[in-house]
């Protein structure tokens, strides 16, 4: 055996808490966003945009605008060169709308400018000439099919039904209810922004951004722009958050037209108003579910029918639809299904990818029902899941075994143990009451609850989609360079991918290069996707590097690459006395890799939602702590507790930044936030009236990780983004109707719905 | 577009005189929205910054009279002696916006703009307070009852600028309450002020007044006749509060909007002058 | 002051001229795009989020609301003035080394913040941290990370100062 390395520091390598290397950047203010981009002679870029739900453009008229001192250039549909729409799954959305406007907010026209102002003025000039119609507002309506289509898709984007064993099966206990919920946005705080700049032959168009998945872009602004992919050069600029709501493109196509007309640097930033409509947001939905279940509340079978409405364009409905319905059933065995799911398209704001995905809607749902069998049976909350909860090798209603390390119980349990926060004092401080400094309660106002909430979650894609990452890991000098395309939104890929490389080729110094479409796809940053598809991607190009290495250094020292490992930051002989530091052996050398990670493949769905159509899964339990003011409705989140599956805690400090952030985002769907939607108008597109948690609002997070390393995932790890998002709601809800009684079976709680 | 920075009252003053139709801005915390928003476009801004002579506050104990220039800031009214001697104010003062808003915000600019949800107008409704406006021309004092007259609506002349704000130190207790969805950063839903004073022939008086439930502030004179007629030994009954409460809740006018309902914000009203006379009436 | 007049702002120590603006610039347009200080960050425009605050007259506000050609004869501080050689605060570093720091767009903002309430409060409750930060709005962290960060610089100052 070796002898012992004399390296005893503790390197950032896989397992620890490694510090993101941009973190000097942010704190200092100079890390730069898309919104922080600038160049040497640019204009402006902004939007029209319809202020009717539904209507027929009669004519735009852009003379009045075209004259205003300062303006450069002003595009409709008619100067998109190539497609005309666009879209992640159907290309189903207009560039620039034509002959209707389908939803408040959809971009008729863009102008470049000298200054923001001058685009406002422009914009303000151009008179667009609208029949208005009535708006499709109800998603109920949408599905009869006498209603008339509002899209020439129609009004329906998908049916997906579930059928699985015995269609009439009950038994003593039966329980039902109609859960909804009401459209949450991602809110991320860094606006969409973008700078583009035309190659001066008019032939390519290079485009600075802040989006999940730069290929994807790419390849839809092609299909607009009407030029060959690789002439539409993407490089990942500062992304501010993004939770789903840059899988869709915003401003991409605007952008690189006007800087292609214009022959000038172009940069476009949405405010927030303009924000909350320049993207989608989360379906909202209502679902009526009905559970049978035995005596001691084993589930016998779960009917279920979902309703999503995904707004005006498909965008990713049809996937959040398979999510929702394919996790009917929640963390828990069940061998009878019977599930109709529909998303529809209304005029009311779009809809596609946020954070859980379809999720977030079945496990509201489910688990608002397993406390209603809980309670016909006469057990506990945390007993009716441990009943019912899910083992590896169970079966989902699609008829897919749950391959995945499948530690429910343990999630449930190890919540359980998590210490419960003290009771209030006598004389609390206002801050820890419902209604902080407004003082609205006094002590004996207020009631306590628990609740539980558990959930499954979907890793990756799904239902056959050759999903894959690519990563380049290049070791020269004893240096490890890093290429890929992931999009860092804020997780801290860029964190853990040197990890990674410190990990498998002993190095300590990695470059992380910037993100661009010069090297393959890495897929989006979204469905918990990149720790395992871009890690699984860096972790194989670094192992392909280091077999290289070995290659070398057994060829100069005659030894079988097959006896070489690497111990801290050498290699060593382990069947000899060599060991030597891999920046010794690596000087003057470069080995260069490149690696395509794919997971394995997935089934498409047949006619009776029968197949293996996703590729793994994760688990977490969350118990909620809730004080209530019972008069006047208003809730604070006093504490949640959480176990979650993670499989391996690659980077502790990062899996703790991303439960905090998800059980906020989850408090926040829970009983604050909302995009309120009248007729197909929103009424609070700002942060004034659409209500963020904040650090007043932010409830104590006790978490432990259930860290059970998944055979399947290339490094034991499992994505931990968005289980901490999902069954928090439900958790919060349940503690709700602990403290109150009500039977609350919409979120968000709104103060009206606890105490009138 | 022109700003204009006087360094003293008589400058300001003079350019108000020049600029009839100018905005007068301390704080920002709600021009400067509607500027962001493009809902205003202001042609000439006096920025009154500078004019320390806003800046202050005094106690006269004598007198039991406190004047708070138009430019505090809310920060400065919730500690110290201000923040003692009117804990009603203090309370409301820490209830706007967040720390970064208090250290700007003023009465002035709540008095300026006479938004019904202004978080310090309850207050100076319930405090009787009065309103000092100058002009080329002099000195003018108002009631506040008076200077709002609607929502939005306020009777500042154009040559005028709004210098202080000046109460009684009630003798008794006195609270604030608000209610909106969330923790902090809280847009108010329905707001109560509550004064308990003795200072007037020794018997106890109630005052209340509500903000975000109507065009105006509401100060509820019929609640406060009833309850400061019903014999003392009744009036913390607690059929009496109750009916304090649901009295209170009868004067308001809420509307709904997207923000709340009107029901609801009735309700709030009534649950939170209860409890507040409760408050008042046990400290 | 007039439609295009040139101001200066004095902001970190420094004197800077404002020219070619329009008169009607927040001080957080003027810092980012006239000035070339694009740290502190703007997402909401309406004071609402506070990732637009600055210490101005040794207050914290949201420079988004302050019209930036009022502010002359004012000391702004910005995140860029805390450490213009590039050596970190213990506050930034704490931000970094404890995890608070995401995405990181409302970090500047929070970095302000956190530095103006232990200016004023060396040792603040866990309750005042909370109400001192209630206006920053951070979307990624949950705020869980950036409460610890604050109170690894209050213990290790109190450390330090014992």
């Amino acid at each position: 055996m070796s002898s012992v390395s004399t390296s005893t520091r503790q390197r950032d390598v896989l397992g620890t808490s490694a510090l993101r290397p941009d973190g000097g950047a942010k704190v200092q203010g100079s890390f730069a966003f898309s919104s922080d981009l600038w160049a040497e002679n640019m204009l402006w870029g902004a939007t029209l945009r319809s202020p009717h739900p539904y209507a027929r453009i009669i004519s735009i008229d852009t003379t009045a605008a075209w004259k205003i001192a300062g303006v450069e250039t002003i595009i409709t549909h008619e100067d998109v060169p190539g497609q005309l729409t666009y879209g992640l799954i159907s290309s189903d959305q207009p560039v620039f709308a034509k002959d209707f406007v389908r939803y408040m907010g959809e971009p008729v026209a863009a102008v470049a400018a000298d200054h923001p102002e001058t685009c406002r003025r422009a914009l303000a000039a151009i008179v667009v000439e609208y029949e208005v119609l009535t708006p499709l507002t109800d998603a109920e309506r949408a599905l009869d099919p006498t209603t008339a289509p509002i899209h020439p898709d129609g009004n329906v984007i998908r049916e997906l039904n579930i059928i699985r064993g015995d269609q009439k099966t009950t038994g003593p206990i039966v329980v039902e209810g109609t859960y909804e919920l009401g459209i949450q946005d991602q809110a991320f705080l860094g606006t969409e922004a973008a700078l583009a700049i035309a190659d001066q032959d008019g032939q390519g168009v290079e485009v600075y951004v802040a989006t999940q998945w730069l290929h994807e872009d790419q390849k839809q602004m092609a299909a607009c722009l009407n030029l060959p992919v690789d002439k539409v050069r993407l490089t990942l600029s500062g992304v501010g958050g993004a939770f789903g709501a840059r899988e869709d493109i915003s401003l991409q196509v605007h952008c690189a037209l006007l800087a292609m007309r214009t022959q000038r640097p172009i940069k476009m930033q949405y405010g927030r108003e303009e924000s909350f409509f320049g993207h989608v947001h989360r379906h909202p939905a209502k679902i009526w579910m009905r559970h049978h279940a035995d005596k001691d509340g084993c589930i016998i079978r779960v009917e279920s029918r979902m309703l999503l409405d995904g707004g005006a364009y498909a965008s990713t409905s049809s996937a959040v639809l398979t999510n929702a319905a394919t996790h009917a059933q929640g963390p828990y065995k069940c061998e009878n299904a019977t599930v109709s799911s529909f998303a529809v398209r209304t005029n009311n704001p779009p809809c596609g990818a946020m954070r859980g995905f379809g999720v977030v809607q079945a496990c509201f749902a489910h688990e608002s029902q397993m406390d209603k069998i809980a309670a016909a049976a006469g057990i506990s909350p945390v007993d009716v899941r441990l009943r019912n909860a899910m083992k590896t090798g169970d079966l989902l209603i699609t008829g897919q075994p749950v391959e995945s390390v499948a530690p429910v119980e343990r999630c449930i349990r190890e919540t359980d143990a998590l210490p419960m926060p003290e009771d209030l004092p006598a004389t609390p401080d206002p801050l820890l009451l419902p209604g902080g400094s407004g003082r609205t309660a006094d002590r004996q106002h207020i009631k306590r609850g628990v609740g539980w909430g558990v959930s499954i979650k979907n890793i990756m894609y799904s239902e056959g989609f050759d999903d894959y990452s690519t990563a380049r890991a290049t070791l020269q000098d004893g240096v490890v360079m890093l290429k890929f395309a992931t999009s860092e939104v804020g997780q801290g890929f860029v964190t853990l991918a040197p990890q990674i490389a410190r990990t498998v080729l002993g190095v300590d110094q990695v470059i992380v290069e910037p993100m661009d479409t010069s090297i393959g796809s890495a897929g989006s940053t979204s469905a918990s996707r990149q720790t395992w598809m871009s890690g699984g991607a860096v972790d194989g190009a670094c192992r392909l590097v280091r077999e290289r290495l070995f290659e070398h250094v057994g060829r100069q020292h005659n030894i079988d690459p097959l006896r070489l490992a690497i111990d801290g930051t050498d290699i060593v002989d382990t069947m000899g006395h060599l060991r030597i530091p891999v920046s010794e052996a690596t000087q003057g050398q470069k080995f260069e890799e490149t690696f395509e990670y794919h997971h394995r493949p997935t089934e498409d769905l047949d006619e009776n939602g029968q197949g293996n159509c996703h590729v793994a899964f994760a688990f977490v339990a969350h118990r909620a702590v809730v004080d209530v003011d019972t008069e006047l409705g208003l809730v604070k989140v006093v504490q949640v507790a959480t176990a979650q599956d993670i499989g391996v805690a690659l980077n502790p400090l990062s899996v703790v930044g991303q439960i905090e952030g998800g059980i906020a985002q989850g408090l926040g769907l829970a009983v604050m936030e909302e995009i309120v939607v009248d007729n197909g108008r929103v009424r609070n597109p700002s942060f004034t009236d659409y209500l963020l948690p904040t650090a007043l609002d932010a409830p104590v997070v006790v978490a432990a990780f259930v860290e059970e390393p998944d055979p399947q995932a290339p490094l034991g790890a499992k994505g931990v983004g968005e289980p901490p998002c999902i069954s928090v709601t439900p958790a919060i809800v349940a503690a709700i109707r602990d403290a109150t009684g009500k039977d609350l079976s919409r979120v968000p709680v709104r103060p009206y719905d606890i105490c009138q | 577009m022109t700003v204009l920075i006087p360094n003293t009252l008589d400058e300001a003053l003079a350019m108000l005189s020049d600029n009839p139709s100018a905005d007068l801005l301390t704080g920002g915390t709600d021009m400067m929205v509607e500027v962001n928003f493009n809902h205003r476009k202001p042609s000439t801004v006096i920025a009154l910054r500078r004019l320390t002579e806003l800046q202050s506050w005094s106690i006269d104990k004598e007198q039991q009279r406190v004047t708070i220039g138009a430019g505090v800031p809310y920060a400065e009214m919730e500690r110290g002696p201000l923040a003692e001697t009117l804990p009603c104010l203090a309370e409301a003062a820490r209830t706007v916006g967040s720390p970064q808003i208090r250290a700007a915000g003023t009465l002035g600019g709540n008095l300026g703009t006479c938004s019904p949800a202004g978080d310090g107008l309850p207050v100076l409704s319930a405090l009787d307070a009065t309103v000092h406006l100058l002009s080329p021309t002099g000195e003018r004092q108002i009631s506040f009852h008076d200077f709002m007259t609607g929502p939005k609506r306020n009777v500042r002349a154009s040559d005028e600028i709004i210098t202080a704000v000046s109460m009684n130190i009630p003798n008794g207790w006195q609270g604030y309450a608000k209610v909106g969805v969330r923790n902090a950063m809280v847009i108010s839903v329905a707001s109560a002020c509550l004064v308990l004073d003795h200072s007037v022939s020794d018997t106890r008086m109630v005052r209340l007044a509500l903000g975000s439930v109507g065009p105006t502030i509401i100060r509820c004179r019929e609640t406060e006749s009833w309850w400061n007629s019903v014999p003392s030994t009744q009036q913390t009954a607690t059929a009496t509060i109750d009916e304090f409460g649901s009295r209170a809740g009868d004067e308001s006018r809420p509307i709904d909007d997207h923000r709340s309902t009107a029901d609801y914000r009735r309700h709030a009203i009534s649950v939170l002058s209860r409890r507040l006379l409760t408050r008042g009436t046990q400290s | 002051m007039s439609e295009h007049q040139i101001y200066t702002l004095h902001i970190n120590g420094d004197e800077h001229q404002v020219k070619d603006a329009w008169i009607g610039e927040s001080l957080l347009y003027v810092l980012r795009e006239r000035l070339g200080l694009p740290g502190a960050k703007g997402a909401c425009e309406q004071g609402e989020c506070g990732s637009c605050t600055v210490v101005l007259d040794g207050d914290a506000v949201c420079s988004c609301l302050v019209l930036a050609a009022s502010a002359v004869g004012s000391d702004i501080a910005t995140v860029e003035g805390l450490s213009p050689d590039g050596s970190l605060t213990d506050v930034q570093q704490a931000f970094i080394d404890e995890g608070a720091v995401q995405c990181g767009f409302c970090t500047p903002g929070l970095i302000m913040a956190a530095h103006h309430l232990l200016d004023h409060n060396s040792s603040p409750s866990e309750l005042e941290v909370k109400e001192a930060l209630s206006g920053n709005i951070c979307r990624c962290t949950g705020y869980g990370r950036i409460f610890a960060a604050v109170d690894k610089v209050v213990s290790v100052r109190q450390g330090a100062s014992r």
